[in-house]
């Protein structure tokens, strides 16, 4: 089974649970022993680990065509891409792309991440699929969010292969119902056209359903996981006098940071040694920091700004609680994370990961006393903590790729 | 001739409201008044008024010839006496056939047989009195909270006088033997032991309206047949549920008051008797000793005590709670004592239990757990106010004793202080 899937982060270079997703459920049906999977993204670093699925840079497919020797291109793109392939998907250029601004070797320079110019993007993005529709062999495509739904419908259109889109998130949980028009015209349009979609969560299903006008029939949930921590145990807790409180993630209307700053401010009128942290940036940052100082608890509050790779675990591991607020959030991988390196989760009951978390507290994300109680008994009571710590663990250990990438496979064999 | 011993549980506890963390200390009201009353209204309208009044008329039906016990917790009784006394008087004009037996059980339906001896004394003490003071008679047998049963429980309950204990029919502990026999305590012959007949109580409490069950549809006579076509030697089937089974859990609309008052009749047709528990165990002899080293409990698979204490948020909960049990016992704070049994009836940490919450009103065990310790928190201060945990439980003794010690002193005095006044004016007046 050939897959060609469509993607826009993969890691190391994310910027959000979109990679980690992309990532893991590639690694997870890359157990199935017949399953080859062609990975493109607009920008590789060359840093991702292709041991399983084989990554295809957008940036370095032609979509116009321009002349160029053998040497000149393995000297340009050689790290990435062979040259030989290069000259291959020269020949499946079938349409004019002069419009385009390309560079000496007729490709596009994609930024790789979320730039002002994004729908211009989305759209140069179909010219490649274009490209690669014509000359790569595949069984089935696989679009992996919004940005990547036109390039999929038009590799669907020229190749006559199935389509499956894979909904991580759309427009109403980012924006909390505002929409933008642009975005949903191209949401929609991919939904319409996708033999299948699949969602992340049932929290999402029911939006594409109901919000996107989608046959019931054709929208399957299948619930993100988690990478397995094998070194779990090497994050440990250092020991202290004050028990730590954790939000980590992007500090922005989604995911509710002004009701976590309320909870903590309850939680400090009536216990003195509990800090809070959050870890992360955004466009609320400074808005955060200004209600911190209005509350007075900048003294047990604490900003670190983005965090990365190893930091983020250990930033986890270190916390005695992490709280996920979001005010709507397709399935929120994070709160997995925490549990893997053994600290209990306070998620919203608006999130998607709730639908499969039972040894987590959940609340409404605006109840910020049902938050503050939660935060209050979990570091007050020892047992509490215990509990959600080794029954969380267990769970989270259960909750693998694997089980995902054979549901996506089952959906795969189903539309074909 | 067969005997059929009916007994029923009436049993619901006061419901915590929503109590966060920062009303510890505020507020010292813990109960959610109109959950409570509201559940015991259906209650009263769906089960005890129907079901009493069913009662009632198989005993007009059968001449007396029917019989059936009933365990009502202390907290009931007091719900029944404060919203709806009508029940009680229902219960009062049972009583007054002779027909009903009234059995013990710790007055907070609570799992101090296990946790707190003296505690779990008193409130079987407390229990007898109420329902002494309600209906005029004590009981002499035992149906303690969720049928947990041991050997250590049962010798304490022998040494309080009773003589007749319901347990439940547990494969562990019976083996091969079957249930319909009377047995002994391990190591108390006097101590009668009367073993719940599970497949019989079980199918008619939870499977009688399923379609589903191979021998659905259940009537009387039907199940009637079943206890006659037991061995011959097995005389005392012993049928032990809920009382919420009679409307509640089988509701009317399955025929189920159909099926009890039908009873009677085709119970007599073959010679099957009823008998209350203490009577049973006057009649037949017992067939043996159970050994029971382990607590077990009428819930689950295992019956054993997981329900209650299996996970880490109950043997927290527990643990804090009976700590103070001691230091509780000596205060005299009224609101204080009746909140120390009302914390303790067992459905609190039954919510607490991951697999298995029967009748919660949380929408998960950590809820359960978060909202019992607030209010919990809360409990301890107040009796750490009264009495302060920094004194030693013996040294606070100790202390009380002298202080009541020297009041009788007192008083003695003064009443010699009195007499030697008044000789002395008799003498002065003499004069």
């Amino acid at each position: 089974m050939k897959a060609l899937m469509f993607g826009w982060e993969f890691p190391p270079h994310i910027l959000g649970g979109l990679g980690t997703a992309s990532y893991g459920l590639t690694k997870g049906m890359a157990m199935q022993p017949d399953m080859e999977i062609t990975f493109v993204i607009p920008r590789p670093h060359g840093d991702e680990d292709q041991s399983f699925l084989k990554i295809l840079g957008a940036c370095n497919v032609p979509v116009v065509w321009k002349e160029n020797d053998w040497n000149h291109v393995n000297h340009r793109i050689g790290q990435m891409m062979h040259p030989d392939e290069y000259f291959r998907l020269r020949n499946g250029i079938k349409y004019d792309f002069n419009r385009i601004y390309t560079n000496d070797l007729g490709c596009i320079d994609f930024s790789g991440r979320y730039p002002d110019n994004l729908i211009e993007e989305i759209s140069n993005y179909e010219a490649v699929a274009s490209v690669l529709a014509h000359q790569l062999d595949f069984d089935i495509i696989h679009s992996h969010d919004w940005l990547t739904f036109p390039a999929g419908v038009f590799a669907k259109q020229i190749s006559g292969k199935p389509l499956v889109i894979h909904v991580h998130a759309t427009d109403f949980d980012r924006s909390r119902g505002q929409v933008n028009p642009i975005v949903y015209g191209i949401e929609k349009r991919g939904m319409d056209n996708a033999d299948h979609i699949m969602t992340v969560s049932d929290l999402t299903r029911r939006i594409v359903i109901e919000k996107y006008h989608q046959d019931p029939r054709k929208v399957t949930t299948v619930h993100n996981a988690v990478d397995p921590l094998p070194d779990a145990g090497s994050f440990t807790k250092t020991p202290r006098n004050d028990k730590v409180v954790t939000f980590l993630g992007r500090i922005t209307m989604q995911k509710g940071p002004e009701y976590f700053v309320e909870a903590a401010y309850r939680v400090l009128q009536k216990t003195r040694n509990v800090r809070f942290v959050m870890a992360g940036s955004g466009d609320m940052m400074n808005e955060m920091i200004d209600l911190v100082a209005k509350r007075n608890i900048a003294d047990k509050f604490h900003f670190t700004g983005f965090l990365k790779g190893r930091q983020v675990h250990e930033m986890l591991a270190e916390s005695d609680v992490y709280i996920m607020p979001s005010v709507s959030e397709p399935f929120g991988i994070s709160p997995l994370e925490a549990m893997q390196v053994g600290t209990p989760s306070i998620i919203s009951k608006q999130s998607g990961c709730a639908e499969i978390l039972t040894h987590a507290i959940k609340t409404d994300y605006w109840d910020i006393d049902a938050m503050a109680d939660a935060i209050y008994a979990i570091v007050k009571n020892p047992a509490m903590h215990k509990s959600l710590q080794e029954l969380g663990r267990d769970e989270v250990n259960n909750i693998r790729w694997q089980d995902a990438g054979l549901k996506v496979r089952g959906i795969y064999e189903s539309v074909m | 001739m067969k005997n059929i011993c009916f007994y029923f549980q009436v049993h619901q506890p006061l419901r915590l409201k929503r109590y966060r963390f920062f009303d510890i200390g505020q507020d010292h009201y813990y109960y959610d008044d109109f959950q409570t009353e509201d559940r015991l209204k259906t209650l009263v309208e769906q089960v005890y008024l129907p079901a009493n009044r069913t009662i009632a008329e198989m005993i007009r039906s059968s001449n007396g010839k029917f019989r059936c016990a009933f365990s009502i917790s202390g907290i009931a009784l007091e719900q029944l006496e404060q919203h709806a006394p009508e029940v009680i008087d229902s219960f009062k004009e049972l009583s007054k056939t002779g027909c009903i037996e009234f059995l013990a059980e710790p007055y907070a339906h609570s799992l101090s047989s296990i946790f707190d001896e003296s505690e779990f004394i008193r409130q079987v003490n407390m229990h007898a009195d109420k329902i002494d003071g309600l209906f005029g008679k004590r009981p002499t047998s035992f149906f303690n909270a969720e049928l947990i049963y041991s050997d250590e429980i049962g010798e304490l309950v022998s040494k309080m006088g009773y003589k007749t204990m319901m347990v439940d029919e547990a494969k562990h502990v019976l083996g091969w033997k079957s249930p319909n026999f009377v047995y002994t305590h391990s190591y108390i012959p006097k101590l009668k032991l009367l073993v719940r007949n599970h497949k019989l109580s079980d199918d008619l409490a939870f499977r009688f309206s399923n379609r589903s069950w191979s021998d659905f549809p259940l009537t009387a006579e039907k199940f009637i047949d079943w206890i006659v076509k037991t061995p011959d030697d097995e005389k005392v089937i012993n049928l032990g549920m809920g009382y919420e089974v009679f409307g509640l859990i089988q509701q009317t609309y399955t025929g189920i008051f159909e099926f009890l008052k039908a009873l009677p009749y085709h119970a007599m047709e073959h010679h099957v008797n009823f008998m209350l528990p203490s009577e049973l165990s006057k009649k037949y002899e017992p067939a043996g000793a159970l050994s029971v080293t382990y607590p077990m409990c009428w819930v689950g698979n295992d019956k054993d005590l997981t329900p209650w204490t299996g996970n880490d948020l109950q043997q927290e909960a527990l643990t804090k709670l009976y700590a103070v049990g001691e230091r509780v016992r000596l205060c005299s704070d009224k609101p204080l004592l009746h909140d120390w049994l009302m914390l303790q009836s067992s459905d609190h940490f039954r919510y607490m239990s991951h697999k298995d919450p029967y009748g919660t009103n949380y929408e998960t065990a950590y809820d359960a757990f978060m909202n019992y310790m607030n209010v919990l928190a809360d409990f301890l201060d107040r009796v750490d106010a009264q009495y302060p945990t920094t004194i030693d439980n013996e040294e606070l003794n100790e202390l009380l004793k002298t202080i009541n010690q020297q009041e009788i002193e007192i008083e003695t005095l003064e009443n010699e202080i009195k007499k030697l006044k008044s000789k002395k004016d008799k003498l002065a007046n003499g004069k």
